[in-house]
Order: structure tokens, then sequence, then C-alpha cells
């Protein structure tokens, strides 16, 4: 799977769980590399890269959290 | 600047012998209004018995999740200039080694773009800037990485390694506490800054079981160094103890945990193979005694302060071993750890906890370590070790 589709697979999985339950970073890995089919540091790698555009980001609350930046 | 605030709770804190965390916010506050009004909250909070910070949220720097620690005022109309008092972590230097020139500078961004308050080092072995906005958060790191420097571990992630001086003051490290540091935080810089635990780990090294650095209460993996050899005694050194005044019986024989040692007035006798390496005598009697043969260390796991249970001690997990560069076989061990972790661990879980909630016996058999002797914590109070199936058929 390309790199694009993995950010793009993450970026909806954040946004479809925004309100309802705080997504960890390992919850991300674990939900994508069985839904794709692909391994955890491939997920964590496409992860790295939205954080690093700033697309995602980390949040604090008791726990490290990623979320979709407020607008 | 003048006093902005009367503080008659906090001057109480300048009497006494002792310095005062009072005196120094004041001498900030003169020049500072984030400290001034710094002081000014904590009065209230003092006078209403009850604390008026919020902590966490949305802040940090670009591609971080690590280092900076939200902290925000209830009461910001009352306090504007402390509505935002972030705390920045600067990932310190193994044995704490500064130069005077970086002192200096850190000192002036600090003044450029924060309270001027610093706490160094934190308890968690940071260099730690508290008291910052949101809006100077980017131009404090760039300041700090543009310099060498880098932010330090906080939230679910694995936290700024700190060690002992270790061999670079003091003789007796058995391991290179000050490159085990280095190492580990060189390899694991993604699960520092990219938060991905259940919850904080932190790593901790001291070069010998008297444990400076107090890793087997503060760290989630404590490494402390050992040896394997025989003490070796020099007798003449233990006379001159004798003489200078030293009762061996009463501070060092009956002092011993494994009660391995015996003393008739002139000759001091060890049995090592009851040894356990704890250091006190050695320590004691620095001149008479020495460790020799093969160096390395005890890992242990899972200490922590009162949370989910209570503080907890780390415990052995592995014996001895040997700690050379690229130090492979430790880190390949950590990430089993840290696998078995993620697989079982539920949020804010620290791996000590998991550990008795799960069993040693699970975890062992996960990391794939042969269950010990030495991994015993409370003989006969606390067995971990069960026969299972396979073990009956055999």
């Amino acid at each position: 799977m390309e790199k694009e589709e993995v950010k793009k697979k993450i970026y909806e999985l954040v946004e479809k769980s925004m309100g309802k339950k705080k997504l960890k970073s390992s919850d991300i890995q674990k939900t994508i590399s069985a839904e794709a089919g692909i391994s955890r540091d491939e997920v964590k790698d496409a992860l790295k890269d939205l954080i690093d555009e700033g697309k995602l980001i980390y949040t604090y609350f008791g726990g490290s959290f990623v979320e979709i930046p407020p607008k | 600047m003048p006093k902005k605030y009367e503080t008659p709770l906090l001057d109480e804190l300048e009497k006494g012998p002792f310095p005062s965390f009072v005196t120094e916010i004041k001498k900030a506050a003169a020049k500072s209004d984030m400290a001034a009004d710094e002081l000014g909250q904590l009065e209230k909070s003092y006078r209403d018995k009850r604390g008026y910070w919020k902590h966490g949220g949305i802040v940090g720097v670009r591609g971080y999740g690590s280092g900076v620690i939200g902290r925000y005022s209830s009461l910001p109309d009352e306090f504007p200039n402390v509505a935002n008092f972030h705390t920045v972590r600067i990932n310190s230097i193994a044995g704490f080694f500064y130069t005077s020139k970086f002192l200096k500078e850190a000192c002036d961004i600090w003044d450029k773009y924060g309270s001027g308050l610093t706490n160094l080092h934190g308890s968690t072995g940071d260099l730690v800037l508290l008291g910052t906005n949101t809006e100077n958060l980017e131009p404090i790191f760039a300041e700090f990485s543009s310099r060498g420097w880098d932010l330090g571990g906080s939230g679910s992630a694995m936290r700024t390694p700190s060690c002992c001086v270790g061999p670079a003051r003091c003789e007796w490290s058995n391991i290179d506490t000050l490159d085990i540091t280095y190492s580990i935080t060189q390899e694991w810089q993604d699960e520092m800054h990219r938060p991905a635990f259940p919850y904080k780990f932190k790593f901790k090294t001291a070069g010998c079981a008297v444990d400076c650095i107090a890793s087997i209460a503060r760290a989630d993996c404590s490494i402390i160094g050992t040896w394997k050899g025989n003490i070796a005694v020099d007798q003449t050194e233990v006379a001159n103890y004798a003489k200078n005044g030293m009762n061996i019986q009463e501070e060092i024989v009956n002092m011993c945990p494994s009660k391995c040692m015996s003393y008739d007035g002139k000759e001091l006798k060890i049995n090592d193979a009851d040894c356990v390496r704890c250091m006190h005598c050695i320590a004691k009697m620095t001149k008479a005694l020495k460790p020799t043969g093969e160096k390395g260390a005890t890992i242990l796991i899972g200490s922590k302060a009162p949370f989910v249970i209570g503080a907890t001690l780390s415990w052995v997990i592995v014996p001895f071993m040997k700690m050379e560069p690229p130090y492979d076989e430790f880190k390949d061990l950590i990430r089993k750890m840290w696998e078995f972790w993620d697989e079982h661990g539920k949020n804010r879980e620290r791996i000590g906890e998991l550990i008795i909630r799960k069993g040693m016996r699970e975890f062992l058999e996960y990391i794939g370590v042969e269950p010990q002797a030495q991994q015993v914590k409370e003989p006969r109070r606390d067995p971990f070790f069960f026969w299972t199936e396979a073990d009956l058929q055999k």
C-alpha cells in the first residue's frame, strides 16, 4: 500500500473518532496495520509524516493522544 | 519593578536557615511580570488552600509530542501574565556535565522568552524551564536546537534517561553509565519524542549498588552496575581502618545483609559465594576493599511512585548482563518488554503494574528470560512460579 493511502486511512480514523474516543498512537498503529494488512512500522512512518506536516498533533489529557488540530 | 502583590504567607517560607524558592521567585519577579504573577497566584493558593493550575491540553512544538507540559492558570483574569505558564523540558546531558557557557546561554534564552525561573534539575532529570506562553515555544525550541540541544521526554513516552556520574568521577562504577545513557537516548529518539506507550517509561543507570541516582525507586528500568568476581581485601588497610577508630564488627560485618563476612580483630574474611554485591562494605572501606572480575549490570524493572497501586521498587529481571557498546542484548530485551506492555497494557498502566496484574511468569515467558532465584523479590511470601500442565507431563 502506498504511503499516501496509509496517511489517508490514519487521518480518516482519527477524524471518525473525534468527539467519541481519543486515540493513542498505538491504537492507530494496531487498527490500521490490522485493517490494511501492513506492518506497524509502516503505519508509524505514515503517522510521523502526518504529525510533521501538522495535519495531526499530539495532545495530553492524562495520557498522550493523537488528534486533529483545532481550526 | 515595584512589588505587585503582598505575600505574607509566602514570606514565612523565607525564614529559617534553608534556601527558599520564594526568595528566588521574588528575585525573578523584580524583572519579570510572569514571575510576579506566579508569586501572586501562589500566595492566593496558600491563602485559599487550593491549587489554581490546570495541566495538559494542546501544546507543543511541531513534530513533537513530548518536552512541553501545558500549564494554564484557572484565574487568567486575575493573573493574566500566567494565563499560560508552560514548562519546557530540555534533554539533560548524561551525568549533568554542562559548560558554564551553555548555562549562561540557557538562562539568557529563558530570560528572553520565559519567566526566568528554572528547575535545575527536575526530579525527571531534565533541565526544566518553568513558565512560558504558547507563542514562545517554537522560538525557544529553535534557540536550543540551533545550539545542539533537544527537548526531553514527557507524556506517554520514554522519558529522558538519566544516570549517576559514573566513571567520569567515580572509581567504583562497574559500567559506563554515561555512554549507556547516551546510547539509549540516541537509539530511541522516536520513543522519546513521539509518545506511543500506554504510559511513561523511565531509564536510570547507576554505576554500582550504592545507586546514587536512586534508580531502584525511580525508574521503570533500573540498570545497576555489578561484578562477578570476588571482593579483593587489603588486610593492611583493614588494620588502618581499625586503628583509626572504625568498629569493623559493628559498622561492616554486622551490617552485611547476607552475613558473608567475619572479623577476628586481625583479619577480615569474606565468603564471596554468599555476597549479594550490595556495596555497603566497599563504600565504607574504600581503601581496603575492591570488586574484581567481570563487570556488568543487573537489569531491574518496575519501580514507580504511588498511582494505580502504591509505590513500588524495581525487581531483578536479569541478574547479570554484560554492558558493552552497542548494548544490543540489552536493547533487544527492552524491545521485548515494550512489546509485552504494548500488547497487554491499559491506558496509564506502568509496566511494573502490568507485571503485577498479569504475573511475572507470563512476563518472563514473553520476553524469553528463564526464571532465576535472584528474581524472587520476597522469599516464601510471593512465589512467581507455578507448575504448568506441560511441566507436570515431564
